[in-house]
This record gives C-alpha cells, sequence and structure tokens, in this order.
C-alpha cells in the first residue's frame, strides 16, 4: 500500500512548489518508503466506528464585529518582502508563454 | 560578582532587582558576558540583542528608580525561541528561507513579556520550522548540550535549553508540537512546560502543526517556568484557537506544592523496551520519593500510545505542508530567480528548494502525500481516528489518577550525527512526548538526576487533564524540593563549568 515510486516523488514535489535535483529525489523516495510502512499501520486500529478527531480541545468559530482594527501600514507590509513598487508587492510572470 | 548574577533563579533575581540591590543593566550584562564567553561553544543563540537588550534594561532602571509600579519580574531578561516573531529581532524559525527577515509586528508572548517589563536577550537555535528532536536541522548549525559538547541539546527547541542550562538566560519561552519543551529539559538537566493546547496565544509563533503547537517556558526551577507562564497565558482574541478560561496563578500552586493523596498513574505502555537502564533508575527513585511523601502511585494503561507516533507523523506533516505553503518568495524572505528566468511558480519552486533543508522538504512531501487524492482517508483520516483513540485512554486513565507520569524520552543525550541519517529512529524517540500534543494535555518535564552509565541529565514527564496545568507545577514542584533535599543541591550545580580555560582544556585532551 505504501510502495512509493520517484515519479510519485517528483509529482508530489511539484504539488508542493519544490525543484528538488534528481539525487534529492532518490533519496526521498527511499526515507519516504520506510517512513511510510510505519505510519501506515494507523490504518489498523482506524476502525469506522471511531469519530475523527481534527483538534485537541472542542472549539466553534470565533467571529468578532466587522470593524476595522490596527493593521500593518504598507510600508511595514512590504518591509521583508523581495521586490516591491512602494505600494505593492512585484513578483515575476504568473502565465508561461504556453499558456 | 557579574557571573553570580546568572547563577540566580529568575525569581531570586528579580528579588535582588525590586530591593534595588541589582540593577537591570548589571543583570543583563552579566548574560550578555556569559553569552560571550560559552555561546561560542554551546550556540544556543541565533541572535543575541544586545543593544535592545541593554536599553531595555536601562529604561526599566529609569522607571523603577522613579517609583513606577513594576511588574515583579520587570528587568529579568529571558531568550525566546526564534519561532516567535519578534518585532525589531530577526526571526528565522532555524531556516535560511527566512534569514535575515525581521517582522513587522510582534507575537502575543512577546507583547506580554514586555508589558511585564522582561529583557529580551535574544533569539535561540532550533531545528528548522521546529521539525526536529536534537537541533540539527537548524540551517545555522546545531546547539550543544553544555553537559557534553559531543551530544544534542535535544530538539526542537535545544536552543532554549541549552541556553538556560549553560546560564545565558535564567528562562526561555519554548514551543511544544511533539515534545519540543519537554524532551530539551530532559536531556540538559532543566524544567519545560507545554501547557493545555489554547492555553497560550500561539498569533505570532511560526505555525509548524496547528492543532499541536503550543508555546511554553523552559526555565532552571519549577517555579521560574510557573512565573513566566502566569507572565504569558491567558486568552488573546488573536488567536481563535486561545481558551477564554480563567487561568489559576501557577506560581501559586508551586507555592503550594503538596503530593499528600496525590494519584499518580505510572504509564504502562512508557517504560520498559527500548528505555535505558539508567532512565528507567532515576524514574523509579523518584516515584519513591513521590510515595514516600504520600503520593498514591498506581499503574494505568494507555494502549493506542503504540500507535501515536504514526498518528502524529501523518498529521504534523500534513499540516506542515499547508502551513509551509506561506513561504512563496513573494511577500517576505528568500527570492531566488532560476536561471533564465521563468514564471512566479518557477521562482517559487527555484525558492523552496534552494530555503528549506532536507527535514522540511521530507516533511512537506510527506505531507503532501498524506493529504493527496487517494490516501487521504487511508492516512491522514485513519491518523485522525487514533487521535480519538489516544485521547479516550487519556480519559479513562485521568479516571483513576490524577496526573500520570513516565520518563521524558527512552535514552539521554544522544551524540551530534548519531541518528541524522536514519529519520525515522529520531521520529521513534519521541514516543512519549507526542500522546499530550494528540491529546491537547499539558505536559511538564522536570529533571530527576543523571543516569549512572554515562553521567548525563535524566527527567521525568508528569501529564494532567486539560487545563489542569496548575496541577503539574504542584507535582512537580514537591518532587524538585525532594530531590533537592536528598541531593544538597540542584543538578545544574553539577554541570560542567564550560568556562573558556576549561573549554580550551577539553579540547587538548586535558580534562
Amino acid at each position: 500500500m505504501s510502495e512509493i515510486t520517484q515519479e510519485q516523488v517528483t509529482h508530489l514535489a511539484s504539488l508542493a512548489r519544490i525543484a528538488l535535483t534528481p539525487e534529492e529525489i532518490v533519496s526521498l523516495t527511499s526515507e519516504l518508503g520506510s517512513i511510510m510502512d510505519h505510519v501506515a499501520t494507523v490504518t489498523e486500529v482506524a476502525t469506522p466506528d471511531v469519530p475523527a478527531t481534527s483538534h485537541p480541545i472542542p472549539l466553534q468559530n470565533v467571529f468578532r464585529d466587522d470593524v476595522v482594527g490596527q493593521t500593518l501600514t504598507a510600508e511595514e507590509a512590504l518591509a521583508g518582502a523581495p521586490d516591491h513598487d512602494g505600494s505593492r508587492f512585484r513578483v515575476t510572470a504568473i502565465l508561461g508563454e504556453e499558456q | 560578582m557579574t557571573t553570580d548574577l546568572t547563577r540566580l533563579t529568575a525569581d531570586a533575581l528579580a528579588t535582588k532587582l525590586s530591593t534595588g540591590e541589582v540593577s537591570s543593566v548589571e543583570a543583563t550584562q552579566a548574560h550578555l558576558d556569559r553569552i560571550a564567553a560559552v555561546d561560542g561553544s554551546v550556540h544556543a543563540f541565533l541572535h543575541v540583542a544586545s543593544d535592545s537588550a541593554l536599553a531595555e534594561a536601562a529604561d526599566i532602571d529609569r522607571r523603577r528608580a522613579a517609583g513606577e509600579e513594576l511588574h515583579p519580574l520587570a528587568g529579568v531578561p529571558i531568550a525566546i525561541k526564534d519561532v516567535i516573531v519578534t518585532k525589531g529581532m530577526p526571526t528565522t524559525s532555524g531556516s535560511k528561507i527566512l534569514e535575515g527577515w525581521v517582522p513587522p509586528y510582534d507575537a502575543t508572548v512577546m507583547t506580554k513579556l514586555r508589558a511585564a517589563g522582561l529583557v529580551s536577550i535574544g533569539k535561540t537555535n532550533m531545528d528548522e520550522f521546529a521539525m526536529g528532536s536534537s537541533t540539527e536541522h537548524s540551517a545555522y548549525g546545531p546547539t550543544h548540550n553544555p553537559w557534553d559538547l559531543e551530544r544534542i541539546p535535544g530538539g526542537s527547541g535545544g536552543g532554549s535549553a541549552a541556553a538556560v542550562a549553560a546560564f545565558e538566560a535564567p528562562f526561555a519561552l519554548g514551543s511544544d508540537t511533539g515534545g519540543s519543551i519537554r524532551q530539551p529539559a530532559h536531556v540538559t538537566g532543566t524544567v519545560g512546560l507545554k501547557p493545555t493546547y489554547g492555553g497560550v496565544s500561539r498569533y505570532g509563533a511560526i505555525a509548524l502543526a496547528s492543532s499541536l503547537d503550543q508555546i511554553g517556558p523552559v526555565s532552571r526551577t519549577v517555579l521560574d517556568s510557573a512565573l513566566l507562564h502566569d507572565v504569558i497565558g491567558g486568552h488573546d482574541p488573536r488567536d481563535s484557537t486561545s481558551l477564554t478560561d480563567a487561568w489559576p496563578s501557577f506560581a501559586e500552586a508551586v507555592r503550594n506544592a503538596d503530593v499528600a493523596g496525590l494519584r499518580i498513574g505510572v504509564i504502562t505502555e512508557l517504560q520498559g523496551d527500548g528505555f535505558q537502564p539508567g532512565v528507567m533508575e532515576r524514574f523509579r527513585e523518584a516515584l519513591a520519593l513521590l510515595e514516600g511523601a504520600g503520593a498514591i502511585i498506581t499503574e494505568v494503561g494507555l494502549p493506542s500510545v503504540e500507535h501515536a507516533i504514526a498518528a502524529y507523523y501523518l498529521i504534523m506533516p500534513a499540516e506542515a505542508s499547508s502551513n509551509l505553503a506561506k513561504f512563496d518568495s513573494v511577500r517576505f524572505g528568500l527570492r531566488v530567480n532560476p536561471k533564465g528566468g521563468g514564471t512566479v511558480e518557477d521562482v517559487m519552486s527555484a525558492t523552496r528548494e534552494q530555503g528549506f533543508g532536507a527535514e522540511a522538504k521530507r516533511r512537506i512531501i510527506l505531507g503532501t502525500y498524506a493529504l493527496s487524492a487517494g490516501y487521504y482517508d487511508a492516512y491522514y483520516g485513519s491518523a485522525q481516528k487514533v487521535r480519538t483513540l489516544v485521547q479516550r485512554d487519556f480519559a479513562a486513565a485521568f479516571a483513576n489518577a490524577d496526573v500520570l507520569v513516565s520518563p521524558t524520552a527512552p535514552t539521554t543525550a544522544f551524540k551530534l550525527g548519531e541518528k541524522t541519517g536514519d529519520p525515522l529512529s529520531m521520529y521513534l524517540n519521541d514516543i512519549a512526548t507526542i500522546p499530550a500534543n494528540l491529546a491537547g494535555i499539558p505536559g511538564i518535564s522536570v529533571p530527576v538526576g543523571l543516569a549512572a552509565e554515562d553521567g548525563l541529565p535524566v527527567g521525568i514527564q508528569f501529564l494532567a487533564p486539560a487545563r489542569e496545568d496548575a496541577r503539574l507545577y504542584g507535582v512537580a514542584a514537591a518532587l524538585e524540593a525532594l530531590l533537592e533535599q536528598k541531593w544538597g543541591h540542584t543538578l545544574l550545580s553539577q554541570a560542567p563549568d564550560l568556562s573558556p580555560s576549561e573549554m580550551n582544556a577539553t579540547d587538548e585532551g586535558a580534562v
């Protein structure tokens, strides 16, 4: 069930937006295989009658009044950006040529 | 004189500050001097904020001289784990992807520390994005255990624990997702507490796994952790998972420590196989002392614990893969432009390839796999069911015991490099600490002595039901007092001196 292939890791890396090197793909494939062999044991005890828990302490969604609070200035928000034009983050092309 | 100040507990230093015997500038300078003397070898700090710390200290001294009423801890230095965002101090979470980033805002815990007048002396080292049990996954090099510089200080908060153990700070902030406060305490002979989930605001803590992360105190004594917890705890409207409970004074719980009649449940599954004999010996000795003081020792089972690590290593990477998507080269941190340019996605992929270390990549890919179509129900869904089973086990155990107890980790500090080639064996080391995070309950690690076979510190872990953090402070403080009475000294007074002259001698093999 947890047999992981290099093709899968390559696909996962593209989903996660990490340009892994071929060497990393080889080593991650074998490491993930052994990790998944271990963690897949959860399926043995997770029977249909057991409900899932997503959160350690039951909580309800929290709402607040829709009023303007104290927020970062544009200058503060842009202070750590790799590139900006003074009021907006600047990035390279969103779409490639074939798109 | 200045070296003596670093040996004081935060509580004792606070008393000297309030009586005017010592100024905050003197106390802060003493710790900065200590850092300058030993941190070249320990590497607990990623950033030392000498100038701002001395300015904050001078401000406290001025306000005290002017007769202003100050918080009892005002002027005491503190170290901050680098996972916590700090205005004016660089924050990297141990990652190259955030190198040099200075956040435009403070985490809520920082706002609270500043309001109380605590002096932030710097940011401590950690595994990248808190992913690890040894600090070896820090992008800036590992921290060394002050008890033996060739060994790990624990992780991910090895920097905070080592800073406290090496007398570079009286206490520190940590964060605990699967044991990152408690396991470093165990291997460095210090105290660390993971509060009830939601007991301390996570606003401004760079998230690893949002349903597991919790900020907490790291210190040399139980009282100092309690005093710090009293400062940082409480509801925060900026964290939607923050509990609205009114909390009792934890310092008061320490001062009223008493274990007479307390039912302590020993966790059957967390002893024996895989646990080092010297760890078990100190553990049993501590239980005997508690029993002698009137505690009732019973045995409790947590049968689902054997599946807890498996569930944790699905849930944590799944949440991490989602949380770390924010490091996209657009709003903060590193940007790497691939050769020949490319789209924003190409830039993102090149940035994340270069900016993340091996463990971060491993967990992001693992989490992406666990969440992907066709595997989600089998892995993430099953792991969430195991979480229910673990919670049920705890509920049943707490019906028969007020607190539960186990060794904090199976072994004492291992050698740097010993487990880096085998991620799974590193993961399995977290067996005793992970269940508390899955269940959201509080846990504390307190030192119980040195293992006979290697002379390294051993910790004991107490767990309490959610919201009962005060119980942990009570039992831990009682045990600390019993042990120190028996030894006639604190455990950390037995740690190597680390003075530069001695370390040079060690390097030359003369000691």
